[in-house]
């Protein structure tokens, strides 16, 4: 249990993400079975231990301690688990034994049930220093928020066991914790596991953007072009009764979908776009697709409203046959067959874009003819379907960003390496009136710029600092005198979230206008229009 | 006669009347009696300063040699009489030289703690409980979320973590007068006796440490800007605290940031100072120790002063034994 709550501690701190890499490839290559294979099912979401509830908490620490004590205690630390976890008064009597294993503690989580529970919660508790106890309750609370996803777990086993990550990715949804012949394998002690479960995950074929001068070496003819759609990306697997729905990086995202699980009636591996709408009605916008994102469940009233769909990419798979060998010229061919064939109203096929040469196209993925396309593809005819970001087979080649001019706010120091530079900036456009006009902060960017012009900023900001708020200063931001930041972005998300009543996607600064007023920035307005688009 | 006639809360800071001296005025007064160097507690200025000789040392070596009109050095555990008040200092285990003053007269003992810790410190002496009436207590770490760990596992992960990270140089916050020498003295009895890198405002501190006996091993200076990013690769390098934010700090490839502090128990506080490596290493007491400590002296009533004093009031409401905080200003922690 000590090794795994120094490595949660260590890594909710670390801002790197190679550096998280390295700690979790250390922690697995040093951890004993089963312990490391319990951990990284927690990381990864797969650790399914009955949950323990903040009011069994409450209720637990409210036996052991005076509750003024507590309430100061809480009200200075601001986290229930964090609070409970250092509050936690030293057992009477010496616990019996060492420090639980993570092992001995799941299982004895596992075992306890509802009535037994908090007893043995509380005897676990007992027996784990701080920082344990603060895992442990994580664990059981469900939700370790440490900034570490599914995926950089992966890629610290492919790491460790100098694999690719697609070969994880393929394994993962038929192995299950403690994941004992995955960690054999990755040592060098064992066989590969076999992928024998039905309906496994296929690691995705990703695109390279198209660079500046990709094209000029290219054949017009060698390459099918089609929409590219903003919703996100998915692969639909269905086999011997089980079906599932993946995410581009493997999740396993089906309990969040029924409304597409339940039309998964058919032997194959589809990939495509999940959108919100109908295929023979209106495609909504990926503001409309969040309210299906990131959610466990799902409300029937929300699968109404906000009905998901997928349009077809590729068909990876049918009837036993695996079609990641054989060209897209002959996949698409089989796809549009099968998609044709299925009589749901759950899927459709995304076009290809005709196009006789890479000017005409260039204009079409300039000015696409439906709002929720964010560009085109280029796929190649006779390219397999290959795991990963191969250069030259897929090319996406997206229409140009939005850009909004703002004016810097705030900004934030940096860490690692940019922990002595204020290198992260909120920005704003202006609202109100023209004779009381006033700031409402838009985004928040942190990259697309160089090192001279961090060093230019970061001199801005030193010299015009206003307020300080720990590592956060406030700086000029007046009509006659602040620093306006070009920005650019992908799209707009309506938020409640913010006062601006919305949020940006992937903002980044495009240029520093340090000869445009700040007066001159732009207000809020304009992006609203955009977002009623 | 009552306590509070015998020490009380005024402007400067803690009153002796019938002594006619203060303890640890904040402002510049005729006869002030000094805990302990840091800043907050021991300011330039005053006219006569009574004071362990270490703390007199460290206050000229901060304030230069004329930080007083006249100075009188404190020997521990012996009494001295002024206007009728018996007055000794005893250690406190907080910083080199830092000392509990007690205050006597009439049979009424009161000892002001200044800021104390319990744990063992390889650079000062122990901290010893002193019987009396009133115990006025600290109150930094005080609420029951604030249990230090034991220090050798602190010293421990950040050993680890530079033999995890050797491209990268670990920058650790601690503050100048203590905390640091405590560190390097912690590294040295893990074993790690390569040359500790100290930021300039800590030269003569650690120099005055070595010269009292306390030795901290071979240290050499972080101040070389080469522009060579190897150079401090695997190397720690300890600064105060805010140096770190400054672009002093930009001659380390690839910081690891850490720091040395009893605040650093709370997640949040790391993470708001973008602290990636937390050190919970503290020169004051902790929960259990200000509670243990309370019950030591055997005082019938005690006073709460800067810090979290409702808390222990509250605790010591609980426990039967007469409790206030007593509102001192101009206090912080530098010493954490």
């Amino acid at each position: 249990m000590d090794r795994f709550a120094e490595l949660l501690d260590r890594l909710v701190l670390t801002p790197s993400r190679n550096a998280k890499l390295r700690l979790l490839v250390d922690y697995f290559s040093t951890t004993p079975d089963p312990d490391r294979g319990l951990a990284l099912a927690a990381l990864t979401g797969d650790l399914d231990i009955p949950g323990v509830k903040p009011a069994m908490l409450r209720g637990l620490i409210g036996e052991r301690m005076d509750p003024v004590l507590f309430a100061y205690s809480y009200d200075y630390v601001g986290d229930l688990a964090e609070t409970v976890s250092l509050v936690w008064p030293a057992p009477d009597e010496p616990p019996d034994g060492a420090s639980p294993r993570l092992n001995e503690a799941v299982e004895a989580l596992m075992a306890a049930g509802r009535v037994r529970g908090a007893t043995v919660f509380a005897g676990l508790l007992d027996r784990l220093d701080a920082s344990a106890r603060f895992a442990l309750i994580k664990l059981a609370t469900g939700g370790l928020r440490i900034g570490v996803s599914a995926r950089s777990a992966k890629q610290a086993l492919a790491a460790m066991g100098g694999v690719d990550i697609a070969e994880i990715e393929e394994l993962w949804h038929g192995l299950a914790p403690p994941y004992l012949g995955l960690f054999a394998w990755l040592e060098g002690r064992a066989e590969r596991p076999p992928a024998t479960a039905p309906a496994l995950f296929k690691p995705v074929m990703l695109a390279n953007p198209v660079g500046a001068r990709d094209l000029e070496t290219l054949e017009p003819g060698d390459y099918a072009a089609e929409w590219k759609w903003d919703g996100i990306r998915v692969q639909a697997a269905s086999e011997q009764g089980r079906a599932r729905l993946y995410s581009r990086t493997g999740d396993d995202i089906s309990a969040a979908f029924p409304d597409i699980i339940d039309h998964l009636d058919f032997e194959a591996t589809l990939d495509g776009e999940l959108l919100v709408g109908r295929p023979d009605g209106e495609t909504g916008s990926f503001s409309d697709l969040q309210q299906r994102l990131n959610r466990k469940t799902v409300s029937a009233r929300t699968m109404e409203t906000h009905p998901a769909f997928i349009r077809c990419y590729d068909l990876l798979r049918i009837e036993g046959e695996s079609l990641r060998d054989k060209p897209f010229r002959e996949r698409r061919k089989r796809l549009e067959s099968f998609v044709g064939g299925l009589a749901s109203p759950k899927f459709d096929l995304s076009p290809l874009v005709r196009f006789d040469n890479w000017s005409a196209l260039d204009d079409l993925r300039r000015a696409p003819p439906h709002p929720v396309i964010e560009g085109v593809m280029l796929k190649r005819w006779d390219a397999a379907y290959v795991a990963g970001r191969p250069k030259g087979p897929w090319f996406k080649w997206k229409r140009d960003p939005f850009t909004v001019d703002t004016v810097l706010m705030y900004a934030q120091r940096g860490h690692g390496k940019r922990s002595s530079y204020y290198s992260d900036y909120t920005f704003g456009v202006w609202t109100g009136t023209p004779e009381a006009p006033e700031l409402v902060p838009v985004g928040k960017a942190y990259f697309g710029f160089t090192d001279e012009e961090l060093m230019q900023i970061d001199k801005f900001v030193r010299d015009n600092t206003v307020e300080r708020y720990g590592p956060v200063r406030a700086v000029r931001a007046e009509p006659g005198h602040g620093l306006v930041l070009e920005i650019a972005f992908e799209g707009l998300n309506r938020s409640k979230r913010h006062r601006s009543g919305l949020a940006m996607r992937f903002p980044r600064i495009s240029r520093l206008r340090w000869d445009k007023p700040a007066a001159e920035a732009d207000r809020l307005e304009n992006l609203q229009a955009l977002l009623d688009r | 006669m009552r306590a509070s006639d015998l020490l009380h809360p005024r402007p400067e800071g803690l009153y002796c009347p019938a002594g006619d001296f203060f303890i640890d005025p904040v402002r510049p007064v005729a006869r002030a009696l000094i805990t302990h160097g840091h800043a907050d507690h021991a300011r330039a200025g005053h006219q006569a300063v009574l004071a362990t000789q270490e703390t007199l040392d460290i206050m000229a070596l901060r304030y230069g040699a004329n930080f007083a009109a006249s100075t009188q050095a404190a020997r521990l555990g012996e009494t001295t009489t002024l206007g009728g008040v018996r007055v000794s200092f005893h250690p406190a285990g907080h910083v080199l030289g830092s000392a509990q003053i007690a205050v006597e007269k009439n049979g009424l003992r009161i000892v002001a703690s200044g800021d104390y810790k319990r744990r063992r410190d390889p650079t000062c002496r122990a901290f010893e409980p002193v019987a009396c009436d009133v115990f006025i207590t600290e109150a930094t770490f005080a609420l029951p979320v604030f249990r230090h760990p034991d220090d050798r596992g602190e010293i421990v992960r950040l050993i680890k973590s530079v033999a995890q990270f050797p491209e990268r140089a670990h920058l650790v916050g601690a503050y100048s007068l203590g905390k640091a020498q405590r560190v390097i003295a912690l590294l040295r009895a893990a074993g790690h006796d390569g040359p500790i890198h100290i930021h300039g405002a800590l030269e003569k501190l650690c120099a005055y440490y070595e010269s009292r006996g306390i030795a901290l091993g071979p240290l050499a200076p972080a101040t070389v800007d080469d522009g060579d990013p190897g150079r401090f690769a695997g190397k720690i390098v300890i600064g105060p605290p805010a140096a770190f934010a400054e672009r002093w700090a930009r001659r380390f490839p690839d910081p690891v940031s850490a720091f040395a502090s009893g605040w650093m128990r709370i997640r949040q506080r790391a993470k708001q100072r973008g602290v990636e490596l937390p050190l919970i290493l503290s020169d004051h007491a902790d929960w259990d120790e200000l509670i243990d400590t309370i019950g030591e002296t055997g005082a019938s009533e005690v006073w709460v002063t800067h810090g979290r004093e409702e808390a222990l009031v509250r605790w010591c409401e609980l426990n039967g034994i007469k409790a206030r905080p007593l509102h001192l200003v101009g206090y912080e922690d530098e010493g954490d």
